[in-house]
């Protein structure tokens, strides 16, 4: 008896040609950024508040007191490997361990590994500063530092600076849904606040 | 079987008859698909190379169709290399028994559900529900259907044919944890999906998702979606199974840079969705420990060999082509009798299913052939172009069949047109008369040839022309 495998295949067959000649010839002939002379901070800083989402565009040395500021009650986990000069003025009665209880913690704070400014995106891929997927998902408020160099101007420099065999978790704008008569409303299961850090 | 063609599913045009005269039903579509119109519009206008993403993204898909069992073989030994285990599926019912029997031996009777159009098409939920397990949708859409008993209407947007006072009803009705003086207002709603969906997420043990695009590269797969479910089922469970159409390949993790661009824009209008979540196999401390990926084929494979038609397969299913149809907004989804309405349905549905079904032999006669789809279409497919080879196909009466046939003879070549519109002009007299064959000449006002053609008029205007 023939597997589905072997059957699916067999439909398929081989058309012959070289597959990765004929993958290099197909036209690319699409911008690389759409904002060449853009000042990426500003523009990210835009297209990320037009998610809803809040924006705080501050100096290096201000992070830890407006970081520390934007807490609500309350604790917060502070993934392994995230600075610990940004998060100096959060006192470790206000941390919470990344084995807590998720859906007990107030938030969670995070770096990321790349921000694409043309979409207001910013991508985790998990790795120090981020945590497990979860840790972003399950509390409900999301403070994500974003330091300039990771801002890529748009999507393709941005996916070329990811490793796409690490998880990736891809965030515009605090989770939203469009379900009700195809208009936007924020705040489902994700994270309903999610506050941006450009520093 | 293939896709499950809804029990006793008249014809298009009668059930399109039923639907029209459903005011409230047509005032919500109104509502929704002009408000995401002109959003689209908006979201796309702002690429100036836009028509350059367009032609990468057809011709990537093209691509991947060409090589299709070349990069299936590739993504099935990146996803077993990454810890996952690859299974393959002729049909539905291929499909829907590995499903049933992976959720089965970890021993669950209750999975949730990411919103997938693959798991629609094989009706596995149903296939689930005979097995004794529990399948809960968990978009708030899919959850609006699920819970009012109903059928999805809409691509991305299943339950479009609600407005928010329905919505509501079918909450307080169905949903025991909906608080008593809950509103109409969206945000009230969510959050009532949200309270009654939290519970599910954090105790589920297996989830079930669709695929958006996978990487055959690096066996990487992705789901884009906007509400969070998707990243609660992807991430939570400790087992997760995903079904894909074997047409959701991409060669390589560049691909993506033209996918993520063109998705968002044409189906929410947004420059980027909410979330969009990526993995490979299985991640040693994070996510499901156990990854099973089902390549579904149920007609693909059959819809690639022709040559016209597998040009369906291009589809991303943004919905964008339902948006913009003027049938679609006046007839509704249900009356596509499919899990794929609008355009994009009216010329995958009889491909996957093959023309068996007074729906399906009715389904490519659904459309103006105004072209607005293939307009707005991300990837390029010629909708009006593959409707009307499939009408040809379609035509039951052989002598429509001829006709049909006969047009498109003399349609694909220039002298041959030109040679039909001399004798046209020549009989232009006689044309008025014709009452033949009956059926359609009688519903139909056939234009008085010109005396001169187009073609012959410029030729004599333009004699210097090469």
């Amino acid at each position: 008896m023939t597997t589905a495998r072997e059957a699916i295949l067999a439909r398929l067959g081989s058309p012959g040609g070289d597959p990765a000649a004929e993958y290099a010839a197909i036209r690319r002939d699409y911008l690389e950024q759409h904002h060449p002379d853009a000042d990426l901070v500003e523009l990210l800083a835009e297209r990320v508040a037009d998610y809803r989402a809040v924006v705080h565009v501050v100096p290096e040395g201000e992070l830890p007191r407006v970081l520390a500021k934007a807490l609500r009650e309350g604790e917060y986990v502070i993934p392994d490997g995230l600075p610990e000069e940004w998060v100096s003025q959060v006192g470790s009665d206000r941390r919470a361990a990344e084995d807590a209880d998720l859906t007990t913690v107030s938030g969670v704070i995070t770096d990321c590994a790349v921000a694409i400014a043309e979409t207001g995106t910013l991508v985790l891929d998990h790795g120090p500063g981020q945590g497990r997927r979860a840790l972003t998902l399950v509390p409900d408020h999301h403070l994500v530092v974003v330091p300039a160099d990771r801002i890529a101007a748009d999507v393709p420099g941005a996916l070329a600076r990811l490793d796409v065999t690490r998880p990736l978790t891809l965030v515009s704008g605090p989770s939203a849904t469009s379900d009700i008569e195809l208009s936007r409303v924020e705040g489902v299961h994700g994270p309903r606040t999610l506050e941006v850090f450009l520093t | 079987m293939t896709m499950p063609t809804y029990l006793g599913m008249p014809s298009f045009p009668k059930a399109a008859r039923a639907a029209v005269a459903d005011t409230r039903l047509r005032s919500n579509l109104a509502h929704a698909t002009g408000t995401i119109r002109d959003r689209r519009a908006k979201a796309v206008d702002e690429l100036a190379d836009w028509p350059e993403l367009r032609e990468s993204a057809k011709q990537i898909k093209d691509h991947a169709l060409a090589h299709l069992g070349h990069y299936l073989r590739q993504l099935e030994e990146k996803v077993t290399a990454a810890g996952g285990t690859v299974h393959w599926a002729r049909d539905a019912a291929e499909a829907n028994a590995l499903v049933t029997r992976l959720v089965r031996e970890t021993g669950e009777r209750e999975v949730v559900k990411v919103k997938s159009m693959a798991t629609q098409e094989i009706g596995l939920n149903e296939a689930l529900e005979e097995a004794g397990i529990t399948a809960l949708e968990t978009d708030l859409a899919e959850l609006i259907v699920q819970l009012g008993h109903d059928r999805p209407s809409h691509i991305l947007v299943p339950a479009i044919h609600k407005n928010r006072a329905e919505i509501r009803e079918i909450f307080r009705r169905e949903m025991p944890s909906a608080p008593a003086d809950l509103t109409d207002d969206p945000a009230a709603l969510a959050e009532a999906a949200r309270r009654h969906l939290r519970a599910k997420f954090l105790t589920a043990k297996v989830a079930v998702s669709g695929a958006n695009f996978a990487v055959a590269e690096t066996g990487t797969v992705l789901v884009v979606e906007s509400e969070g479910n998707g990243r609660m089922c992807l991430t939570l469970p400790e087992t997760l199974i995903t079904v894909m159409g074997i047409e959701k390949l991409v060669p390589t993790a560049r691909d993506l840079e033209v996918f993520l661009q063109v998705l968002p824009r044409s189906s929410t209008a947004e420059r980027m969705n909410p979330y969009t979540s990526a993995w490979t196999g299985v991640h040693a401390g994070d996510g499901p420990q156990n990854f099973h990926l089902i390549l579904l084929d149920n007609g693909r494979t059959r819809v690639r060999d022709d040559e016209i038609g597998r040009q369906a397969l291009r589809c991303i299913r943004c919905s964008a082509c339902l948006n913009v149809c003027p049938v679609y907004a006046r007839a509704g989804g249900h009356a596509y009798g499919s899990p794929y309405p609008g355009p994009i349905g009216a010329i995958l549905s009889p491909q996957l299913r093959g023309i068996g079904s007074e729906v399906d032999a009715s389904l490519p006669f659904a459309s103006s052939l105004c072209g607005a789809c293939y307009e707005v279409c991300p990837v390029a497919i010629d909708i009006p172009e593959v409707l009307v080879h499939l009408r040809a196909k379609a035509a039951k009466k052989p002598l429509e069949r001829a006709a049909m046939g006969a047009a498109g003879w003399t349609l694909r070549s220039p002298a041959r047109l030109k040679a039909a519109q001399r004798a046209a002009s020549a009989g232009r007299r006689f044309a008025r008369h014709v009452r033949f064959p009956r059926a359609w000449s009688d519903t139909r006002d056939l234009p008085t040839p010109p005396a001169q053609s187009f073609r012959a008029w410029w030729r004599s205007t333009h004699d210097d022309s090469a």
